[in-house]
């Protein structure tokens, strides 16, 4: 079944969220980053940043802060399990560092299907900004959802 | 900084391989808990041998190679596509190229082509970036020249 293109224009909650050193200092670790100035406040200040800043793809993560950041998908009879990350885009406008409260806000751009409907897209669109409302970036995500073949008769 | 022409290259950057620590440490640091890159059980269950990584921790892998070559404020733009999974144990290689350097409202803009490629020569990861380079004087390009340190 083709996703309706009525979800086109859905918006989710917005999601308001502090960005925390201690979450950027855990993500540097786990990405293998070497560079202090995304672990170590005393590096970032030296190379002139007011704090730790927020690293080019973080952004992404932060947007799933939420509580059920995966029940959009439910509320479309999505299976979490058949969904892969398709494609993903940044535009930056202002660097965002530790301490900043940030709000994303995600709506649903265009869906449409590919190899007769085994492949179905979804693609979104968050924007970011911090609490003074300066505009931090955009995001656009695609979605790919298998529809897993129908079980034999 | 080296003057930057088109053609130049940035990287290669070799991170991995990704174990499932690696896995379940990206899965808490980026907030994407997805089971199907942290639980085996989940990946057999939606029909899959194993987990698999996280297109993003090659995203992130790939922002370690820009931010390496550049201050993070003059990259204006990223863009990738995920061509194939990457599985479990697969060391990743990234890699750049400045495909040309044109001049925007007066301001000279790079344009890359970025690759993550893993051990069986697979590529998993193909993407675009756009860095002013009138920003490349900045505080924090000079940290990210002459300023890393190893931990």
């Amino acid at each position: 079944m083709p996703l309706p293109q009525s979800i086109i224009g859905h918006r989710s909650d917005p999601v308001t969220v502090t960005v925390e050193r201690g979450r950027l200092s855990f993500f540097a670790g786990a990405i293998g980053e070497r560079n202090p100035v995304y672990f170590d406040v005393a590096a970032a200040r030296a190379a002139g940043h007011r704090d730790l800043p927020v690293p080019p793809t973080f952004l992404f993560g932060l947007a799933l802060a939420g509580p059920g950041p995966f029940r959009w998908l439910a509320d479309l009879g999505i299976d979490l399990r058949h969904v892969l990350h398709g494609a993903q885009g940044f535009r930056y406008h202002l660097l965002a560092h530790a301490g900043d409260r940030l709000t994303l806000r995600t709506t649903i751009t265009g869906t449409y299907e590919k190899k007769g409907g085994a492949m179905q897209f979804i693609d979104r669109l968050t924007t970011v900004h911090r609490h003074d409302c300066a505009h931090i970036a955009d995001l656009t995500a695609t979605i790919v959802v298998r529809t897993p073949p129908a079980p034999a008769p | 900084m080296t003057a930057l022409a088109e053609g130049s290259v940035l990287g290669p950057l070799q991170a991995g391989p990704v174990s499932r620590t690696v896995l379940a440490l990206f899965a808490g640091a980026s907030g994407d808990h997805n089971p199907i890159h942290i639980d085996t059980d989940a990946a057999r269950a939606a029909g899959l041998q194993d987990v698999f990584a996280h297109g993003m921790l090659s995203m992130a892998y790939l922002g370690r190679l820009l931010t390496d070559h550049f201050p993070q404020r003059s990259i204006r733009d990223f863009q990738v596509r995920f061509t194939a999974i990457t599985p479990v144990h697969a060391v990743v290689t990234c890699a750049g190229r400045v495909t040309g350097i044109t001049e925007t409202d007066g301001t000279p803009v790079a344009s890359l082509e970025l690759t993550a490629t893993i051990d069986d020569g697979t590529v998993t990861v193909r993407g675009t970036a756009a860095v002013d380079l009138a920003e490349n004087g900045g505080p924090h390009g000079k940290l990210t020249e002459n300023g890393r340190n190893k931990r």
